[in-house]
């Protein structure tokens, strides 16, 4: 049974996209046939962080008005053949998307995938709404920082009344939280929230805690999913939530400072 | 500042005020996110309905609804202006 995943936060600019990316990519590595689709209408931004901007060819748009197969619009990543993105429209038209369209497309993604991963856009609009209209599993991308942790709840609020499964009245959408862009030495010094301080008052099962990495902007500059990066904590880190979401049990990482060794401190690598 | 203030001053812990403001507002919002919802209607009309009879501004109606596993309280607190 395929299962859809959203990739939500409220907050712009936590990690939505690049986690995104990551999740399906994991997911496609571990032989999962994956779609990951990008709701961001007029903002298209995940094609590039995947590096396939220059093979788009029709979008999601084109697929809901029919002027396009899902099969035309589906571009498979040539890294992994079981990844396949479905672009976001360029319109300007906000009302592009449709409940009746997005269902429709679900439907016949469910035939031939096992996940699709739906990256939301930034904020409570129709993209976000419809983002995770029809999802099974939240991932709830946050910022240890109190704007995002306070947008994360009230997401978590829309995700418990304005979902298919809770209009249903159905088993309610499977909720977890992603840490990102976690620094521990702050959060040492006081300075900044810890794991802990946002599972108190989100009161969400953690997926992971992806750390404040350099890989991340060095991934997003050459168009590869971080996760691909296996040497760095970040990519690591997301391998990590993969199989955690897969079922593995698999112990927290990246929440304590690393410790260094000689050359570390000395060259400060 | 001199080298001494330097080392004499401790660096206020500001998670744990993010923390307790996170807390408090998450708590409040929540309670919000619960209350049934006619009740920005209901607060619409009865400032219609106070209003035929007394000079009174929007900020000065306040409605407040709770719940707990007993009861549920509608609270509605008018502040009538001086020179009635």
């Amino acid at each position: 049974m395929a299962r859809i995943i959203v990739v939500t936060s409220g907050k712009g600019g936590v990690g939505k996209t690049t986690t995104s990316a990551a999740i399906a990519m994991g997911l496609a590595k571990k032989g999962h046939k994956t779609a990951v689709i990008d709701f961001d209408v007029g903002l298209r931004n995940l094609d590039l962080i995947l590096g396939c901007e220059r093979r788009v060819v029709y979008d999601f748009v084109n697929v809901i008005n029919g002027e396009a197969t899902l099969n035309q619009a589906l571009i498979k990543d040539k890294r992994c053949d079981k990844l396949f993105v479905l672009p976001a429209s360029q319109t300007r038209d906000k009302d592009a998307l449709t409940v009746e369209g997005v269902g429709k497309a679900f439907k016949e993604l469910k035939k031939t995938f096992k996940y699709i991963v739906c990256d939301s856009p930034a904020g409570i609009e129709r993209g976000a709404h419809l983002a995770m209209y029809f999802a099974d599993d939240a991932f709830v991308v946050t910022n240890p920082e109190v704007s995002s942790v306070r947008d994360s709840d009230r997401m978590l609020g829309i995700l418990s009344s304005k979902s298919q499964r809770a209009e249903k009245s159905e088993t309610p959408i499977k909720e977890y939280l992603l840490l990102t862009r976690y620094n521990p030495a702050r959060v040492k010094l006081g300075e900044m929230l810890s794991v802990e301080d946002v599972q108190d008052i989100l009161s969400l099962h953690l997926l992971g805690v992806i750390p404040e990495s350099q890989s991340v902007l060095n991934a997003s500059n050459s168009g590869t999913p971080v996760i691909l990066d296996e040497q760095s904590d970040a990519g690591q880190a997301y391998s990590d939530i993969v199989d955690r979401y897969l079922g593995e049990d698999k112990p927290h990482r990246f929440i304590d400072e690393a410790k260094k060794g000689l050359f570390g401190r000395l060259f400060r690598s | 500042m001199s080298l001494l203030n330097y080392f004499k001053k401790s660096k206020p812990n500001t998670a744990k005020l993010a923390k307790e403001r996170l807390q408090i507002l998450v708590s409040h919002e929540r309670s919000a996110r619960n209350q049934p919802s006619y009740l920005p209607e209901l607060q619409k009309e009865l400032m219609a309905v106070i209003k035929k009879y007394v000079k009174v501004n929007q900020e000065d109606i306040s409605i407040n609804y709770e719940s707990d596993e007993n009861q549920e309280t509608l609270e509605l607190n008018i502040v009538l202006p001086d020179n009635v």
